[in-house]
């Protein structure tokens, strides 16, 4: 092109990025160069013909159905230091289960939804609990060795009681997540059951029991001394009314 | 690809994953478009646009609004640049672009592709310095402004605008003489 304007100057008017003042002067130059002009039909039908010729590429739908379920895979429940992707499978088949047989709690005092967040996510916890490996972090039966283990792994310090001699002997601990936040996770063998009791600190004054049942499982919520406890188990719910006592004793 | 899944670190709430499907997934055609023509090749693109969308669905946490398809565009030029950078072979060498156009003399295969217009394009295009082939897809494929192609490709507008315009020349250049040494050398 033998005109001395910049050919950007051209491409810009071409791509309608010149502002309405630069547009003008381009357009007045425009009547009197045909320089410019013919460029100008030049980049129009370089652009007709990209256009014509399709060559945009869209994701293939195999692609497409691959990548979904690859990022629905990816996709957490809850957060939790995994190590392992047998965690992602005990996740997976939480879901399933929670998804399959659908939630009846028992709403009382903070409302329904505190309720069953709560509920599904202690449920989800506990049954990644069973999966193999992935019940304790420390394995003791002696609260002495259990609760400093948990000291510097939390914010706060839970109360660790062995129970053996009222017939629910420590198992040991672990960190879990519910509720979006770390709690402890104390563990316990009723007979051939085990109870997963989730222990956080809370705001909330002290509450009596709150109990309800699925799947099976039993869980039980109170609160006493500024600490939250979720007790959960397939052992029968007089079992965990036995441990909620021991506890508050 | 397979630590993020193992590792279990990618923090979302629910309110997130909301937000990354309605937000993130449908500009996944976009973002295998620019995968394929960056990386010059379909198979490579499937690899190359899942592993940028683990990596956007990994940081959605930091997106915090704004143009989502450039943030998302911008995250497959990076992993098509990395990628090519490991998995550099002779045919995906910026060097290779300018000796194709110095080979003599017109095969039977290259005869049958210009009696095809999308062909003959795919070749011009395929044939261009991946820094005008990009320049050119965001433009002309995908209807990026001068300012999103600038945010994509991290390069100053002013620099969006004279790069756009050389390719496009390069780009009319190629397709008028596909061998046109001449052109190329005095860009």
């Amino acid at each position: 092109m033998s005109c001395n304007r910049g050919t950007t100057v051209l491409h810009g008017y071409f791509d309608t990025e010149l502002d309405a003042l630069g547009a003008a002067e381009f357009e007045s130059h425009l009547e009197q160069c045909f320089d410019c002009f013919n460029a100008l039909e030049a980049l129009e039908s370089l652009r007709s013909s990209i256009n014509i010729a399709q060559l945009y590429e869209k994701a293939p739908a195999p692609f497409r159905k691959k990548l979904l379920a690859r990022l629905s895979s990816a996709r957490p429940v809850v957060v939790f230091p995994a190590r392992t992707p047998w965690r992602w499978i005990a996740v997976a088949a939480a879901c399933l289960l929670v998804g399959y047989s659908g939630w009846r709690v028992i709403p009382v005092h903070r409302g329904g939804n505190y309720e069953t967040v709560l509920a599904a996510e202690i449920l989800d916890a506990h049954l990644r609990s069973l999966q193999p490996g992935h019940l304790t972090d420390v394995v003791s039966t002696d609260q002495h060795t259990v609760k400093p283990w948990f000291d510097g792994k939390l914010d706060f310090s839970p109360p660790v009681q062995d129970f053996t001699d009222q017939g629910f002997p420590l198992q040991g601990g672990r960190i879990d997540v519910v509720h979006g936040r770390s709690v402890a996770a104390l563990v316990y063998a009723r007979r051939k059951h085990f109870v997963n009791v989730f222990v956080w600190p809370t705001d909330e004054k002290d509450s009596a029991p709150r109990s309800g049942s699925q799947q099976g499982y039993q869980w039980i919520d109170w609160r006493k001394g500024g600490v939250e406890f979720c007790a959960m188990s397939d052992a029968a719910p007089s079992a965990l009314e036995q441990l909620q006592r021991l506890f508050n004793e | 690809m397979n630590s993020l899944v193992g590792k279990g670190s990618i923090v979302l709430d629910s309110q997130d994953q909301v937000r990354l499907e309605t937000l993130v997934l449908p500009h996944l055609d976009a973002a295998f478009n620019l995968a394929r023509w960056l990386l010059r090749n379909g198979a490579d693109a499937e690899d190359v646009s899942q592993e940028a969308m683990l990596r956007a669905y990994r940081f959605f946490n930091g997106f915090h609004g704004g143009d989502v398809r450039a943030w998302l565009l911008q995250i497959v030029r990076n992993t098509c640049f990395t990628w090519l950078e490991k998995n550099r072979r002779v045919n995906d060498m910026a060097e290779f672009d300018e000796e194709l156009h110095g080979t003599p003399g017109p095969t039977p295969e290259s005869l049958a592709i210009a009696a095809d217009s999308r062909g003959r394009l795919t070749h011009a295009l395929e044939s261009l310095p991946s820094r005008y082939r990009e320049v050119i897809v965001l433009r002309e494929l995908e209807g990026c402004s001068y300012k999103e192609i600038a945010t994509i490709t991290s390069i100053p507008v002013g620099t969006v605008m004279s790069r756009v315009s050389r390719a496009r020349r390069q780009l009319q250049l190629t397709l008028a003489d596909p061998a046109n040494k001449e052109a190329i050398d005095e860009l």
